[in-house]
């Protein structure tokens, strides 16, 4: 189903944030090229070096110890975090000069750890605003019956992809956890995103949520790439063609699921020692 | 900072709800229009500058409660609208359109330039650059020679509504002329409303960083509104001139900047009539009732602040909505099950 | 020299008034600083306490009665402080706040209109301070040197208790981690509120003190809070140090400014204040903690 991925090694080397031609390491199948990205809070690198490739449709994986600085760089991806260093690449075009709003509309979209959404709005209201941008006129001072239909039967047909049919009028801070994910899935997939970038989608799920997660992110266009931040080691198994371990800012490992269960680096950060007897992945998958 | 916004949810509810609530509206606009022939001219001058108040506070709310920009500087775009109407009276043309249409450019314009350096900033600061422009505009009032300064600026003449018509001197006529620029006014604030721009300005108030995430800079979403927002401000400030053909700096204080922003949250941000609601109250309790207690009305206002924080948390509208909202809302098993 | 000796007059008077808007503003930079509550009665609270001094001075005052007034106008302040806490302590939410205390506000002034009518009164200057004293060749009123004194007595006070005893301590933990704080036994609450009836205390000993100079009328509360709110947003939310450089800045544009550039004197405060907040939206000082910087309950 996917295509072969990169295999982006984790470099030592300079980042910089001078915007230049496109680098020799941005592969023209390449959807999302990283380099060197750094992440710096005082004499804190929360994110340091870190070097990620991902094709187009690609399934991605970032796992790691809690504080290893995922999240961290998810913002940084984004465009949240301004003062962040190294260079970032889209589909060939360099993005590193490009604030969060500029990223979004380029195709990198992103949810959040905490759902983001407009709490008092209604689910169908949350997803229209991203359609409306994406392909409306979100300037345009009084309504047209046309165009608005339009937009409404488009954000309806996203909120069906997520199973959230019957949800459509609610006001988002009156749903439950889940269906909240739900949501803020149908709104980034409104953007027409090349690439999503999923914080923790399952956190505070349920298995039957998890599963249905799952299954959404499979069913996701092939040409759309994913980067997912994930601690449930059944889902990244799953869904990842391709796992990058982060431990302490750092990259440690990357690679196809069964290269990263064998490295001992990767064993080393999660266990201290690698004991050798109990396999470190245990379960399906 | 929260504004105590009611839900969209009301929008798409109850069609009972809705109908009543449309027949309600169609009641008072023709009580509205009636009002001239059974009141005395002292009501009615009242009542015309409560709508040309309510019209101003409809545009802090289109800020404050749709935005979730809380501002102190719409007092300043409705007096430029004022002081325009005003001169051009005095100086060109006593046509109230023409007095409208300028009024409501000039304004527009000086909120796109003041807008464009506000809008930067947000909540607290916001609300003290607002602060700024709107006492900056009141004492350039209070100076400005041509302005009559500190005496304000008298002997604006009354309005003629075609070329070679009567001038409207009977209360009852400038009142109707208010009541048309108020719907007017109201007009387009429903309208942006319900527009894709009403959208992302609500989207800029739930989380701004939502919006840009999804692509959308909040920047000319929130000039957007500031424009529009001082456009109908400057219109209801014409229509103020005419009635009272007499404009002066106090009328820009910022204790009715004050009043107008606390009328929006008495009447329910977010909801436009809410805030109509408010302002009505709030100048009836100021300037009709406060003869009734001996000139207690600041008295009386403040006693009605102090209550509806207590009592309206949500305001007048939002009291009222809630207590729909809460029969529509699907119990906590419905919930569950759904997603189990 | 020359500059200076024709504008000494201008600045002693600029420092005047920024002391009396030091200790006026000071309790609304702390309260909305580490409470986060924004209370626009404050204007009305610096009234009271000049109405105070209209009612217990008479022309003939000494500096005892003049001692007694201010310490009625502490006591004053301090309940009135102590009753907005209680009230704004439910209200979270800033616009609700503003309703609430400029309602209050709008009740007490009309409250100390029917007490003292709506004239202006004058607040007599203490005997023994009415004279004036030589200052570098110009003659400048022992009272408004007095104040000035007082006021940087009194700001050096608060600063070192803040900052230096286990009372401040407790104030700065409370706003830092209220959770935190609570667990060690301590309510948070009592302690909230005491910096909000200490920050009014002060403003009601401010406005008695700037009686002589600005007088007691109806509609000064309005004045004195916007006054107060300049120098706290430009100086910064929250800190004594920010208080004294808005008060200062302000003080000295109000008066220096206006004597300079007669002109542009209704442009020059806010037309500063928007400048200033343009270029550093946090104020010139801001705290280092606080409610706005992460102080959570």
């Amino acid at each position: 189903m996917n295509a072969p991925t990169e295999a982006g090694m984790s470099q030592t080397g300079p980042g910089t944030m001078a915007p230049g031609p496109a680098s020799p390491s941005a592969r023209p199948d390449a959807m999302l090229v990283v380099e060197g990205l750094g992440v710096q809070y005082g004499a804190l690198k929360a994110v340091d070096d870190v070097h990620l490739s991902v094709s187009a449709g690609g399934r991605h994986a970032v796992i790691g110890p809690n504080g290893a600085g995922k999240s961290s760089a998810f913002a940084a991806l984004a465009g949240a975090n301004r003062a962040a260093t190294g260079r970032i690449f889209l589909d060939g075009v360099e993005i590193t000069g490009y604030d969060e709003a500029r990223r979004a509309t380029a195709g990198l979209v992103r949810t959040y750890q905490h759902s983001n959404l407009f709490p008092a709005l209604t689910a169908l209201d949350n997803v229209r605003i991203a359609v409306e941008k994406a392909q409306g006129r979100p300037l345009r001072p009084w309504p047209s019956r046309r165009a608005d239909r339009a937009v409404t039967e488009r954000a309806l047909a996203n909120l069906e992809h997520v199973g959230l049919e019957h949800r459509t009028d609610q006001v988002v801070s009156s749903l439950s956890h889940g269906e909240r994910r739900q949501v803020e899935v149908a709104l980034v997939l409104a953007c027409n995103p090349r690439i999503v970038l999923f914080d923790e989608p399952t956190a505070g799920m349920s298995a039957a949520e998890t599963q249905r997660f799952a299954n959404l992110v499979e069913s996701l266009p092939t040409d759309v790439a994913t980067v997912i931040i994930e601690h449930d080691l059944d889902v990244v198994f799953r869904l990842a063609d391709r796992i990058s371990v982060m431990a302490a800012g750092r990259v440690i490992a990357e690679g196809t699921p069964e290269e990263v269960r064998q490295d001992a680096a990767v064993q080393e950060a999660y266990l201290g020692t690698s004991r050798g007897e109990e396999p470190l992945f245990g379960g399906p998958g | 900072m929260s504004t105590g916004v009611v839900a969209e949810a009301a929008g798409g509810g109850n069609k009972r709800a809705q109908i009543v609530g449309r027949v309600l509206v169609a009641v008072v606009l023709v009580l509205l229009a009636l009002l001239p022939f059974v009141a005395a001219s002292y009501p009615i001058s009242i009542a015309g500058r409560m709508l040309s108040f309510a019209l101003l506070v409809v545009s802090v709310d289109l800020l404050t409660g749709f935005t979730g920009l809380p501002t102190l500087a719409q007092i300043a775009y409705f007096g430029i609208g004022a002081y325009t109407a005003g001169l051009v009276g005095i100086h060109w043309t006593t046509n109230l359109f023409a007095q409208l249409g300028i009024g409501i450019v000039v304004a527009a314009v000086v909120a796109l330039f003041t807008g464009a350096v506000a809008v930067r900033t947000s909540g607290i600061v916001f609300l003290m650059v607002t602060l700024a422009i709107g006492e900056l505009t009141h004492q350039l009032a209070d100076s400005l020679p041509q302005l009559g300064a500190s005496n304000g600026l008298a002997g604006i003449p009354p309005g003629t509504v075609y070329p070679g018509a009567e001038p409207l001197l009977l209360a009852g006529y400038t009142y109707w002329w208010a009541l048309l620029v108020f719907l007017l006014g109201v007009a387009v604030a429903v309208v942006v409303a319900r527009s894709p721009l009403g959208r992302s300005m609500r989207a800029v108030r739930e989380s701004p960083t939502r919006l840009a995430a999804v692509g959308q800079r909040t920047y000319v979403v929130k000039l957007a509104a500031f424009v529009i927002a001082g456009g109908i401000a400057g219109a209801a400030g014409t229509a103020w001139a005419v009635q009272t053909r007499f404009v002066s700096p106090g009328d820009l204080a910022f204790s009715v900047s004050a009043i107008a922003l606390l009328s929006v949250v008495v009447g329910g941000a977010g909801t436009l009539w809410g805030p109509v609601l408010g302002a009505s109250i709030v100048i009836l309790i100021r300037d009709w009732l406060s003869q009734y207690v001996a000139g207690h009305g600041e008295l009386m206002l403040g006693i009605l602040f102090v209550v509806a924080v207590y009592l309206m948390p949500r305001g007048i509208a939002g009291t009222i909505l809630r207590g729909k909202r809460r029969s529509d809302e699907p119990s906590a098993r419905e919930r569950a099950e759904t997603a189990a | 020299m020359d500059w200076l000796d024709a504008n000494l007059l201008s600045i002693l008077n600029g420092l005047a008034l920024a002391a009396l808007l030091f200790l006026i503003a000071v309790g609304l930079s702390l309260v909305f600083g580490t409470m986060d509550v924004l209370n626009l009665a404050h204007g009305a609270v610096s009234l009271t306490g000049a109405y105070i001094g209209v009612a217990l001075l008479d022309p003939d005052a000494g500096a005892g009665q003049f001692v007694v007034a201010i310490l009625a106008a502490a006591a004053v302040g301090l309940a009135f402080g102590g009753a907005l806490a209680l009230l704004t302590g439910g209200v979270r939410d800033h616009l609700r706040q503003a309703l609430l205390t400029l309602g209050i506000a709008m009740i007490a002034g009309d409250i100390l209109r029917q007490l003292f009518g709506a004239d202006v009164q004058s607040v007599p200057t203490p005997n023994g301070l009415a004279g004036s004293v030589d200052v570098l060749g110009k003659s400048y009123p022992v009272y408004r040197l007095v104040v000035i004194g007082l006021s940087i007595v009194i700001g050096v006070v608060l600063y070192v208790v803040l900052e230096r005893t286990q009372v401040g301590a407790l104030v700065r933990a409370t706003v830092a981690d209220r959770g935190m704080v609570e667990t060690l036994g301590v309510r948070s609450n009592v302690v909230l509120a005491g910096v909000f009836a200490v920050g009014a205390a002060l403003a009601s000993v401010g406005g008695l003190l700037a009686g002589p100079v600005l007088g007691a009328q109806p509609g000064l509360d309005n004045t004195i809070l916007l006054l107060a709110l300049v120098v706290v947003v430009v100086g910064g939310l929250g800190s004594i140090r920010g208080a004294v450089l808005g008060a200062v800045l302000v003080g000295e544009v109000q008066t220096l400014g206006v004597a300079l550039f007669p002109a542009y004197a209704s442009f020059l405060l806010f037309g500063a204040m928007a400048l200033v907040l343009l270029l550093k939206p946090g104020g010139l000082l801001p705290a280092r903690y606080g409610a706005a910087t992460g102080g959570h309950a």
